[in-house]
């Protein structure tokens, strides 16, 4: 996995103005654009596709986090599965056993895997790479078990089962297009302030500790601290993930989180872009529709055309589809200014 | 002119009526997912992950529906079968399901297979009211018409199992002190309590120790010894295979020599009494309600033949020794019994309706004298079952079939 510089170099601060209005006005502008798109989108495809694209969103949350601890921060884990299990038995164990409602099962469940990924990630410190694949698989491979031993407050190998969300009486939509209202706000918030916090000094500490520790450390930067920081933050997102899927599945069992989910989040991570957010969008899109179309394609080997799919995705797009997609803009950019500034030098002979 | 008018008006609706009255009559009535040249039938099975060697079931009922499809179908309809792969992850089982009667429009569900999955299913199946018919899973909970009218297991549920033990211990070990050691889940718990309530007022008394283990625990040596010095006579084990087996070989160990009952899910020959040890399993009791394909008992009969030759035109022959592929030939044979009873009311109501009155139902790879009946209060098809010893090599069926009172 090459290290990607996406985010992290200054944008292209060139103040040109188009149609009188800045470039941060039409950022907004398009910003709000597809936000509004995407809150139409639920109202123009059947229930069933709402409820995929729901799960899409919440694939995406996970491997935004994921992103952050594996991209931005050079962490690989191979155990966010388990992170996204104690997010959604979090919630599952709140509304079931205590009736809270679902709505504020999210901040609990984020809070508790940003505990757990603190505690996780404080003997992570002592890993580096491959190393720490191994550990967090080993949590992966776990997490079904311990959630079969616990069975007094997790239901054992029965899971729990939970009372399907009602939308609100009087808005006059349904369960499917209001959760995926409710997923795409919190898509929104999570990418928002994932935005702020890596494009700003927190990014950039992340970046510096993945590219070269040492140097970071000596110019300030508490590894330790950072580490333990993006692993917390980062098992946030997924927790935050795991509770929407256990209110939108409305039923969590062990047998929800294998290995398999973990090493989803990851493929998803590598194919949209490991260092950047909006890849997040197309690793949930991955994860939720290629092992479909592979079924379709073949009854008899869906894994492999799973498996050429990614090799050939990752083969035109070795940074992901939206890393590349941003390292082609950037070239397209460069070269305008270039030609720009050629331009300039141009007219300045001629004068 | 009003008068006339009024006639007109009259005549024409009762022409409608008519002409709509004979177009359903003409075309049958029909649900989602019907119509007069097809029936389409959605399932979901683990093909990959960890319970895929269930996925022969799956390919074992595709199979049949194709024979049915060559011979004309059922009065004339074909069967369209959509089996999806869910890999045994019940989020993965709530989308398939959904695509299958979302988008797909199947007419029911049939065999999906798990606990976990269907649990996953359960609501929505029943909120929507799509026939959710023959569960491939044996536990009690699937078997509850009164607030689950749309699904409807196929199985001898667990507690039926149980009874048939408790009334032969009744019978012929009126005296017994049984162990029992059981897996500390539903499952396990579904066996236990099965038991209790098959020996009635006398459970109390008869069960003098019970032991549990965790699906993670390393071995029940422990559990055995214990179960032991409670100096019981009869030990009841419930477990999975792997279980089964150390169970078996702590009590040979050990040299404790109670009436041992096993479980059906833990009596497989090659997976349990195998690695066991073949000569430490004689004398175990167990249960069953099928023809084992590998008893040589079964292999000369037309029934066997017939299933064989299917096995082998449908490049299942690797699969012969595998009882599930007998389970799922058996389930699509029920499932085609049913549609056939559905005739050309081919409704979601109506397929229930059928579905919930079986009567006597007999499928060729079940064995003799097992016969599958429902009714509106029973949703449990298959409730008889045969006792059989273990004699160092294979199973060997005593007694009579005995029927379990329903749970």
């Amino acid at each position: 996995m090459s290290k990607s510089f996406a985010g992290v170099l200054p944008q292209d601060a060139a103040a040109a103005r188009y149609g009188g209005l800045g470039i941060a006005a039409w950022r907004w502008i398009g910003a709000l654009a597809l936000i509004g798109l995407a809150a139409a989108l639920p109202f123009t495809v059947s229930n069933y596709h709402a409820f995929e694209l729901t799960l899409v969103m919440i694939y995406a949350i996970a491997v935004l986090g994921l992103n952050i601890l594996t991209g931005y921060n050079g962490q690989i884990s191979l155990g966010h599965g388990g992170f996204f299990a104690a997010g959604a038995y979090t919630a599952a164990i709140l509304m079931h056993r205590y009736g809270v409602p679902y709505w504020a099962t999210l901040a609990p469940a984020g809070l508790v895997c940003f505990a757990l990924g603190v505690l996780f990630g404080l003997p992570a410190l002592r890993f580096e790479g491959p190393y720490l694949a191994l550990v967090t698989l080993a949590m992966a491979v776990a997490t079904p078990q311990l959630l079969k031993y616990f069975d007094s407050w997790t239901g054992g190998q029965q899971g729990i089962n939970l009372v399907k969300v009602q939308p609100p009486p009087g808005l006059g939509i349904d369960r499917d297009r209001w959760l995926y209202l409710v997923v795409l706000v919190v898509l929104l918030v999570a990418m928002r302030v994932a935005a702020n916090m890596l494009n700003g000094r927190t990014g950039r500490a992340f970046v510096a500790v993945r590219d070269h520790p040492i140097a970071a450390a000596a110019m300030g930067i508490d590894i330790a601290r950072y580490k333990t920081l993006a692993f917390g933050t980062s098992t946030l997102f997924t927790g935050i993930a795991g509770a929407l899927s256990a209110i939108v599945i409305s039923f969590v069992a062990p047998e929800s989180f294998s290995l398999f989910l973990s090493l989803s989040f990851l493929v998803g991570s590598a194919v949209g872009g490991i260092a950047t957010i909006s890849g997040a969008i197309v690793g949930g899109l991955f994860i939720e529709f290629v092992p479909n179309l592979a079924n379709d394609i073949s009854d008899a080997a869906p894994w492999a055309i799973y498996g050429l799919a990614m090799l050939l995705l990752m083969y035109a797009m070795p940074r992901g589809v939206a890393g590349s997609v941003g390292l082609w803009l950037q070239r397209f950019r460069s070269r305008r200014v270039a030609l720009r500034e050629g331009d300039k030098d141009h007219k300045g002979r001629m004068s | 002119m009003k008068v006339k008018h009024a006639v007109t008006a009259g005549l024409s609706a009762a022409g409608l009526i008519l002409a709509s009255g004979l177009a359903a009559w003409a075309a049958g009535q029909y649900g989602p997912g019907a119509s007069d040249t097809e029936i389409k039938i959605g399932n979901t099975m683990p093909y990959s992950g960890p319970a895929s060697s269930y996925g022969i079931i799956g390919k074992a009922e595709a199979a049949y529906f194709d024979v049915i499809n060559k011979q004309g179908g059922i009065n004339g309809r074909k069967i369209t079968f959509i089996s999806r792969d869910d890999g045994y992850s019940p989020p993965k089982t709530v989308e398939l399901v959904r695509q299958l009667v979302e988008q797909d429009q199947v007419l029911l569900l049939f065999s999906t297979l798990g606990t976990p999955p269907n649990m996953a299913i359960h609501g929505y199946v029943n909120e929507n009211k799509v026939p959710h018919l023959f569960l491939a899973t044996g536990a009690d909970q699937w078997n509850d018409p009164k607030h689950f009218p749309w699904t409807m297991m196929f199985l001898p549920s667990y507690s039926i199992e149980s009874h048939i033990y408790a009334r032969y211990i009744l019978k012929n070990l009126p005296n017994a002190k049984i162990a029992v050691l059981y897996q500390n889940d539903d499952y396990g718990k579904d066996y236990l309590n099965g038991l209790r309530d098959g020996l009635g007022d006398k459970a109390a008394k008869m069960i003098v120790a019970t032991q549990s283990y965790e699906t993670t625990d390393p071995t029940v040596d422990s559990q055995i010894v214990a179960l032991r010095s409670s100096g019981a006579d009869v030990l009841f084990t419930v477990a999975i295979p792997k279980f089964a087996a150390q169970a078996i070989r702590k009590v040979y160990d050990i040299d404790w020599k109670p009436t041992h009952f096993l479980n059906s899910v833990g009596n497989g020959v090659g997976t349990t009494m195998k690695s066991a040890g073949m000569e430490k399993g004689i004398g175990i009791i167990s249960a069953t309600y099928l023809k084992d394909p590998t008893d040589p008992q079964w292999q000369d009969t037309p029934e066997y033949k017939e299933w064989l030759a299917f096995m082998n035109d449908h490049n299942l022959s690797a699969s012969i020794a595998d009882a599930q592929s007998v389970v799922g030939y058996s389930y699509a044979q029920t499932m085609v019994a049913v549609l056939k009873a559905c005739g050309d009311n081919l409704t979601r109501e109506n397929v229930m309706k059928q579905a919930a009155s079986i009567h006597d139902l007999k499928l060729p790879m079940l064995l003799p004298g097992v016969t599958l009946n429902t009714s509106p209060d029973d949703f449990d098809p298959v409730k008889q079952m045969q006792l059989m010893k273990f004699d160092g090599t294979t199973w060997r069926r005593f007694g009579d079939l005995v029927s379990g009172a329903g749970s």
